[in-house]
């Protein structure tokens, strides 16, 4: 316990849980873009989606050794609390780093930060509010955009995403998710110690591609609904997911 | 040449300080900053102003005293260049030149261009040192260490300890120095008995001394004129990090099976 309260007193430990929990978010979004995709490769022979499939196995996962939704609501745990420990550590070393420049320079003139780096806090913080809007969007329909069915995944995206505003939204978003992710992921490796000059190239490449990778993944499945490429969602009877 | 100066001018650390614009005329392209900013002094006392401070000492671009923030970077526009060395043909004719302290929380300006750096001498005495027998010399070379961590360390080893890397900063953070003061001795045979107990105790020095954290910008490695990378700083995380979390508290007690 004292290590660890050694550790979250120092800036370099608050900078080890913002890479690490930043690593469980970034592992996060591969999953999700992975899964994302099943709205491409079409619907079992009973007509029901896979994506609504995928859908329900995250549900089941796990039967019969742990409760139906067990290991959904544990992943949702360990999402949440990543992202509010990915939150509080950031922010408060931002006033630290506030107080440590009091005074700025009449002429500034940077030299190496990129603008993805300079802009850490304003991508971090339009995810934060997007991850708010997309659990309230897509998690609880609770929003009044297109219709929402519980379980019926193809669907409710298909309804949504007609409103060219929310798939352009989306597709902004995913944009600054980009900006975010082309500093933050090879950052993480920085401040975890890991890289060195010899890997230097290396680990930029993999988050150069795994940015790539990710928005464009997000991205086209607004794109493609927005667009009129996909086909119309076909009701099917909810019973048969639960096989 | 002519060049127009901008240059912060603040009595004492408690005054308010302000830009204040200088012109000068016969500026000649092999003047060194210093000697320009000599040449400017010269009048301002001739005209019965009092002078810019200014530290500086050895003018070979060794010491690290010279300091200064110059169009916004570190020691001026040339890279891996101190104050210094820096020369008057490196600006144009009739150039514009804004010349600022190292703005750091922690390094408070004394006057006008000068700012009270001690915050690192006391992180250096937290950790940054060996301990050594007192006695005969050893032979040279009786230790062997593999060239590339010889050269690396000796590339830490390099940092003048001039302040531009918190200067540079934008988070005012001293990592780039402290890592490299961290890492030449640790990375050698010799400084090893104290590894993990001076990345301790160095890292809790600076920051209460008040500097900021790093954000991996790299600002630092691009303004310090003896450009030393910020793979320092990678292995100074490590090393803190294993210091913090791994490294035994207790080497020695008994332990039981089961």
């Amino acid at each position: 316990m004292n290590r660890i309260t050694t550790l979250y007193s120092s800036t370099i430990g608050k900078k080890f849980i913002a890479a690490v929990t930043g690593l469980i978010l970034f592992g996060f979004l591969v999953g999700h873009v992975a899964g994302n995709l099943k709205v491409f490769t079409g619907s079992t022979e009973a007509g029901v989606p896979h994506v609504d499939e995928y859908g329900h196995f995250l549900r089941i996962v796990g039967e019969p050794f742990l409760p139906k939704m067990a290991a959904l609501w544990i992943a949702r745990i360990v999402l949440l609390a990543s992202v509010a420990l990915h939150i509080v550590v950031v922010v408060q070393l931002a006033f630290r780093n506030l107080e440590a420049r009091p005074v700025g320079y009449v002429r500034s003139k940077k030299s190496a930060s990129t603008l993805a780096a300079l802009w850490m806090m304003f991508s971090g913080s339009l995810i934060a509010f997007f991850i708010v809007f997309h659990l309230l969007h897509f998690t609880l329909g609770a929003l009044p955009i297109g219709e929402f069915q519980h379980g019926a995944i193809y669907k409710n995206i298909y309804s949504s995403f007609q409103n060219p505003l929310i798939s352009l939204f989306y597709v902004v978003v995913m944009g600054v998710l980009g900006f975010h992710l082309y500093h933050g992921v090879w950052s993480l490796f920085q401040t975890l110690g890991i890289d060195n000059p010899d890997r230097n190239k290396s680990l930029r490449m993999f988050a150069i591609i795994a940015t790539i990778g990710i928005v464009v993944g997000f991205s086209l499945v607004p794109l493609s609904f927005m667009t009129g490429m996909m086909p119309e969602p076909i009701a099917y009877d909810p019973a048969l997911l639960s096989h | 040449m002519k060049i127009r100066l901008h240059v912060w001018r603040q009595e004492s650390t408690d005054k308010k300080g302000k830009m204040e614009s200088y012109d000068l005329d016969n500026v000649l392209p092999d003047m060194s900053f210093l000697e320009m900013m000599d040449v400017l002094n010269e009048k301002l006392t001739v005209e019965g102003k009092s002078p810019v401070a200014f530290d500086h000492d050895c003018r070979e671009g060794v010491c690290g005293m010279c300091s200064m923030v110059i169009n916004g970077q570190a020691h001026g526009p040339k890279a891996t260049t101190t104050t210094c060395q820096l020369y008057m043909r490196h600006f144009k004719d009739g150039a514009e030149i804004y010349v600022e302290p190292f703005r750091s929380g922690a390094f408070p300006v004394l006057q006008d261009l000068m700012v009270d750096r001690s915050a690192f001498d006391r992180i250096i005495q937290a950790g940054g040192y060996i301990s050594n027998h007192s006695g005969p010399k050893p032979d040279p070379n009786s230790i062997p260490i593999e060239p590339g961590v010889q050269e690396t360390s000796l590339d830490a080893a390099s940092c003048i300890g001039c302040g531009a890397c918190v200067a540079a900063c934008p988070n005012g953070s001293a990592s780039l120095f402290t890592s490299a003061k961290i890492s030449h001795l640790g990375m050698l045979p010799q400084g090893q008995p104290e590894r993990y107990e001076r990345v301790g105790a160095m890292v809790d020095q600076m920051e209460g001394e008040g500097f900021g954290s790093c954000r991996n910008y790299a600002e630092c490695e691009a303004q310090c004129p003896k450009g030393i990378s910020i793979a320092f700083i990678g292995r100074m995380n490590a090393d803190y990090l294993k210091a913090t979390l791994v490294e035994p508290v207790d080497g020695r007690g008994k332990m039981h099976a089961q």
